[in-house]
């Protein structure tokens, strides 16, 4: 009986004493890790930032000085080349950055205006098609892009539109609906019917009860679907490579991010246009993060 | 009796009513859906079984099913590398996969209690998956480059020769007289990957984490488990879920992925998966059919895998 009694003892004093060590060792751990977290995810945004002001002799002189001086950051001649028309010698930026917005912006608005109303139908309305509907968006939601982008360059270089913004938006219409539609309906799911019903039997139409009731209510969800659908136009790539590379002028600015990628230019500049590119985006997401990173893990989105 | 017939002439039930609208409203989207991805997708099909270079395009007939042959997938299938590719895919796929899970679930862990400023590291932490891929990638060539990036500047430091990490095919390692031979332009778009998408399983796990009952913890503790034992026993069972659906999804996109490694190798040191193939089979060789006839085969193994997720992974809400 004692015997077992101080078996007992000493086994849950080891196991506290274990358990001690690990606690320890765990405090320890976590910092050491949220360091060496935060070193590889804001070291290379240092490292871009950085290099975006300095000359390319500053870097090929001294290469491990990756901090610009005062001078390098008020002087901002790398932004200057970059955005200066290709006329005047530069890189002709701010036509990408155009083209850009144009088809990010148009892309965002069709998307959302379709999935809005889809999303609704497939998350409210009882209908035969309603499960049909979801599935087929969902299969298309995982499928690569890259099987569709040869038959969409044929058939656009037939119709005459694959030289166009209008072509591209129409794509990126085509692959943001699933990602809006998904990640909108798991919202309008959580928006509780009764609030509908209500309406419905105070007599607004279903149409009335979207418009007035549902939007309203979901309006933040929306917003940052709006925003998601933003960031994948903004960031595409392979449909702006395959159908635009041709007609400089229609770039938008990953083909002119890209193109800085040559031995003929500078790689400050690549790093100076590798910004203007990404801060509009980063701006976007933080200013939203919250209902971002929610609508992200509500709909599992595609990246 | 003689109501109910009257209503139904009257006009539709509200039944059907609202079929009609749920049909109406999923409409427009679904045409967009249908005609430039669903379309494609099956035109693809038929592309591939014709012979059309990128010349013969302004006079290509959309209905000319003439000379129907499998030469484009004997073409694609008899080049000496096509069988590496498949096999670069896969284990950049697999690897590319597990370490993104693995640190994202680190990271979760990580920031799973409240800390000061842990808002600001959870932010922080999601740059690499917010940024464009575009940025991110060229400040990785870079970083890597090997004449004047950081990282050789600072192997340099500590008395290491250069490393071209990019574009070396392989990379012999001397580990205590062991030489393992390791694909280093490989390794490193892994760790691209890696390093890309931990963000991604980070949100997802600490999502989970958050969502799991603090009791169950607790009471691990008051038993006496250590904090490996409850993470082992009591919060690894319950994460399974969001794990498995994760890694599924998580491969299938890694496995389309064309942009980060054109970008980064554009292919070459070993690196040649099957999206950038298919863009060189276009842009490169000019050849259309050959092309859509190994996005097809992209898509086959692709559509195995989606089998096996909506099988035994998906479950709906």
């Amino acid at each position: 009986m004692t015997t077992t009694t101080s078996d007992v003892a000493t086994s849950t004093r080891r196991k506290r004493t274990r358990s001690e060590i690990e606690a320890r060792v765990f405090g320890i751990l976590k910092w050491v890790s949220i360091v060496f977290f935060l070193v590889i995810t804001v070291f290379p945004l240092v490292y871009m930032i950085g290099l975006s002001f300095k000359p390319i002799s500053e870097l090929l002189q001294n290469p491990g000085n990756f901090l610009p001086s005062w001078n390098d950051l008020t002087s901002l001649d790398t932004y200057r080349e970059v955005l200066r028309p290709v006329e005047d010698g530069g890189q002709g930026f701010f036509t990408f950055i155009r083209n850009s917005v144009i088809v990010a912006l148009a892309t965002m608005i069709v998307t959302v205006f379709l999935a809005i109303f889809a999303a609704y139908a497939a998350a409210r309305l009882r209908f035969s098609g309603r499960k049909f509907v979801t599935w087929v968006i969902l299969i298309v939601y995982l499928f690569p892009a890259v099987v569709i982008a040869i038959p969409l360059f044929v058939l656009f270089s037939r119709l005459g539109i694959r030289n166009s913004l209008f072509g591209l938006a129409i794509v990126y219409v085509a692959q943001t609906i699933p990602v809006a539609l998904y990640m909108l309906r798991s919202y309008f799911q959580t928006v509780p019917a009764e609030l509908e019903e209500a309406a419905l039997v105070d007599g607004l139409s279903r149409t009335g009860v979207i418009w007035r009731v549902t939007i309203p209510l979901a309006a933040p969800a929306i917003a940052a679907v709006a925003l998601y659908v933003f960031m994948i136009a903004w960031n595409e790539f392979l449909f702006a490579l395959l159908f635009l590379t041709e007609s400089r002028d229609l770039w938008t600015l990953p083909l002119g991010v890209q193109q800085l990628d040559s031995t003929e230019v500078p790689v400050t500049l690549l790093m100076a246009g590798s910004v203007i590119i990404t801060v509009p985006v980063v701006v976007l997401f933080f200013a939203a993060e919250r209902f971002l990173t929610e609508g992200l893990t509500a709909g599992g989105v595609k990246g | 009796m003689v109501t109910t017939t009257e209503r139904r002439r009257k006009g539709p039930t509200l039944a059907q009513r609202e079929a009609r609208l749920g049909w109406g409203l999923v409409l427009p989207a679904s045409l967009v859906v249908l005609a430039l991805v669903l379309f494609p997708l099956v035109w693809n099909l038929s592309m591939s079984f014709q012979r059309i270079r990128l010349i013969d395009l302004q006079n290509f007939n959309f209905l000319d099913f003439g000379d129907v042959s499998l030469n484009n997938y004997e073409r694609v299938t008899s080049v000496s590398d096509f069988w590496s590719t498949i096999r670069t895919t896969v284990i950049y796929a697999f690897f590319g996969t597990t370490l993104s899970i693995l640190l994202g679930m680190w990271a979760a862990l990580v920031v799973r209690k409240p800390f000061r400023g842990r808002s600001a590291v959870r932010g922080l932490m999601l740059f690499p998956y917010v940024a464009p891929t575009i940025a991110v990638t060229f400040v990785w060539v870079l970083m890597l480059n090997p004449t004047f990036g950081i990282v050789n500047e600072w192997l340099g430091g500590l008395g290491f020769e250069q490393i071209d990490f990019l574009n070396r095919e392989s990379f012999v390692l001397n580990l205590f007289g062991w030489r393992i031979s390791l694909p280093l332009a490989l390794t490193t778009v892994i760790l691209f990957e890696a390093w890309r998408y931990f963000p991604f399983a980070f949100l997802f796990i600490l999502a989970r984490l958050q969502a799991l009952p603090a009791e169950l913890d607790e009471a691990a503790r008051v038993d006496g488990a250590t904090m490996v034992q409850t993470f082992r026993y009591v919060t690894l069972p319950q994460l399974r879920g969001v794990l498995s659906v994760l890694f599924l999804l998580r491969f299938i996109w890694t496995f389309n992925k064309f942009d980060d490694i054109f970008l980064l190798t554009g292919g070459q040191a070993g690196t040649d998966v099957i999206p950038v193939a298919i863009v060189d089979w276009l842009r490169g060789r000019a050849d259309l059919g050959a092309a859509a006839a190994l996005s097809i085969v992209l898509a086959l193994i692709l559509a195995v895998l989606m089998f096996v997720y909506f099988r035994w992974f998906y479950e709906e809400e």
